[in-house]
């Protein structure tokens, strides 16, 4: 069975620092560290935002564009590495907020910035198999960077939710491939409130040689070559990583353009590549063929080959706000604003934080 | 507030589910089991209805002095919003600047955190207002 995207929607927080105002509170060179990484801005979640608010807007944002019966799906996974409980779903309260029917399977996914990805490549197997009708696959998060670390300069908020069925698809998923290995270039313990990384480590033994490996495979798979498609998205931990991967794949700068939202919003881990697609998809015309690999620290990457259906040309794209709305509506915010609103200042018991 | 009682309420919290009156037709929000104008002729004639989600700013004030729950937010407007199906909602009004609020200004709901029960405890999310361009 043919299966594919039938609706999708796209949230980012409205709130932005750049990492020249995080470098003058740490005393480093923050331009130097926006051109280093590529980054002119991140996106900042309000201290009344988490992965549960963000998938809920980018769930309802997806539902907006189609006529389907929310009751008709039968599955839901949000993948995220922030999700607010420990213990307590964050899929059933984003049932609930576009009324599902309680007849569904529902589960919360963690594998770094890769989770959304694995919750796609879930629903394709049970709507494939006939399991279920529809499911709904979220990547979000609010990632966290220690004060002063470089990830500080880099994690940030935002996610996308993807309608996977069999009937109105408005782009079939052709194929999947994945690559994962025991590679441990970044880690959060149970309990610690910011992840740690192996530095250098992150790059070619972890992202250059999980996204590569994928992508090569995804594309003897599919039996295509670079050329044959329109547009490229890659995991983007910063602006850099991604533009060099794709030159390494093969690829060219105007076809990852689209989807490369790292240099306005920073890195929103689980959302970063669900999001990318979307702003591939807000411009995407029928035929078009999309690239796909998402990585995951830990360490895998999962790739897709797309293609866009005629069904995009009476989708109503319109009916919730584009990548590109989301990410010109904005408000910039001073390092005082960020330490507060990120829960970085230490407060008086029971306030709070 | 205990964790039962906020869950009762989830549906109106996250979909702000309304009564409606199937006898007058006047809404009500939270919702009813009775109509106040129908009294008994309402009985076993109450509906559910959704609100749009969508209304208008009817009054609204700058909060300086927050409770302990809302202190990373502050200052923040606290707004009566009339909805287009004509009842009023009071809820905090975000991601606007205080000094950008105006009576009728067109508003949204969205689902956001409105609180919990310390570090350890349930979280509970309801609507808030956004403006609504």
């Amino acid at each position: 069975m043919q299966v594919g995207i039938v609706s999708y929607g796209a949230y980012v927080p409205h709130y932005r620092i750049t990492p020249q105002e995080i470098g003058r509170v740490w005393g480093t060179d923050g331009e130097l560290m926006s051109k280093n990484l590529l980054i002119f801005s991140k996106s900042v979640p309000s201290p009344d935002e988490d992965v549960i608010t963000i998938s809920v807007e980018a769930a309802r944002a997806m539902m907006k564009r189609t006529k389907v019966d929310p009751r008709l799906i039968g599955a839901l996974y949000v993948g995220s590495e922030s999700h607010p409980y420990a213990v307590k779903p964050t899929g059933t309260i984003v049932c609930e907020a576009i009324r599902t029917s309680p007849n569904i399977t529902v589960a919360d996914y963690e594998f770094a910035c890769k989770a959304g990805t694995a919750a796609i490549q879930t629903c394709m197997g049970l709507v494939g198999s006939g399991m279920v009708k529809y499911g709904v696959a979220i990547g979000a998060d609010t990632s966290q960077g220690a004060p002063g670390d470089p990830l500080e300069y880099s994690a940030s908020a935002g996610g996308a939710a993807y309608l996977i069925g069999s009937e109105e698809m408005i782009a079939t998923l052709n194929h999947t491939f994945s690559y994962t290995t025991d590679t441990p270039d970044f880690w959060r313990r149970e309990g610690q409130p910011y992840p740690s990384h192996g530095g250098r480590f992150t790059g070619e033994p972890a992202y250059f040689k999980h996204v590569q490996a994928a992508g090569k495979g995804l594309m003897n798979l599919a039996k295509t070559k670079p050329t044959d498609y329109a547009y490229a998205v890659f995991h983007q931990p910063n602006g850099k990583f991604p533009a060099r991967v794709a030159k390494m794949l093969g690829f060219t700068d105007k076809q990852i353009e689209v989807g490369l939202l790292t240099p306005q919003i920073g890195n929103t881990y689980s959302g970063a590549v669900p999001l990318g697609l979307a702003a591939i998809l807000d411009v995407a015309k029928p035929g078009e063929r999309i690239f796909v690999v998402a990585y995951g620290s830990g360490a895998g990457a999962d790739g897709f080959d797309i293609t866009v259906t005629d069904n995009i040309s009476n989708y109503d794209r319109k009916a919730a706000p584009s990548v590109k709305e989301l990410l010109e509506k904005k408000r910039m915010i001073d390092y005082a604003t960020y330490a507060k609103f990120r829960g970085k200042i230490r407060m008086q018991e029971g306030e709070v934080s | 507030m205990s964790t039962a009682r906020l869950w009762r309420e989830n549906p109106s919290r996250y979909n702000l589910a309304a009564s409606k009156c199937g006898v007058c037709g006047k809404v009500f929000f939270p919702p009813r089991n009775v109509c106040s104008t129908c009294h008994r002729k309402s009985i076993g004639k109450m509906e559910q209805l959704l609100l749009s989600g969508e209304g208008e700013v009817y009054s609204y004030s700058v909060v300086h002095e927050a409770p302990s729950q809302f202190e990373m937010l502050k200052p923040y407007v606290l707004a009566m919003v009339r909805m287009d199906e004509g009842v009023m909602l009071t809820s905090q009004l975000i991601d606007v600047d205080p000094k950008e609020v105006d009576i009728g200004m067109r508003v949204k709901t969205t689902l956001r955190k409105v609180g919990e029960d310390g570090p350890a405890g349930v979280i509970y999310y309801g609507y808030k207002f956004t403006p609504n361009p």
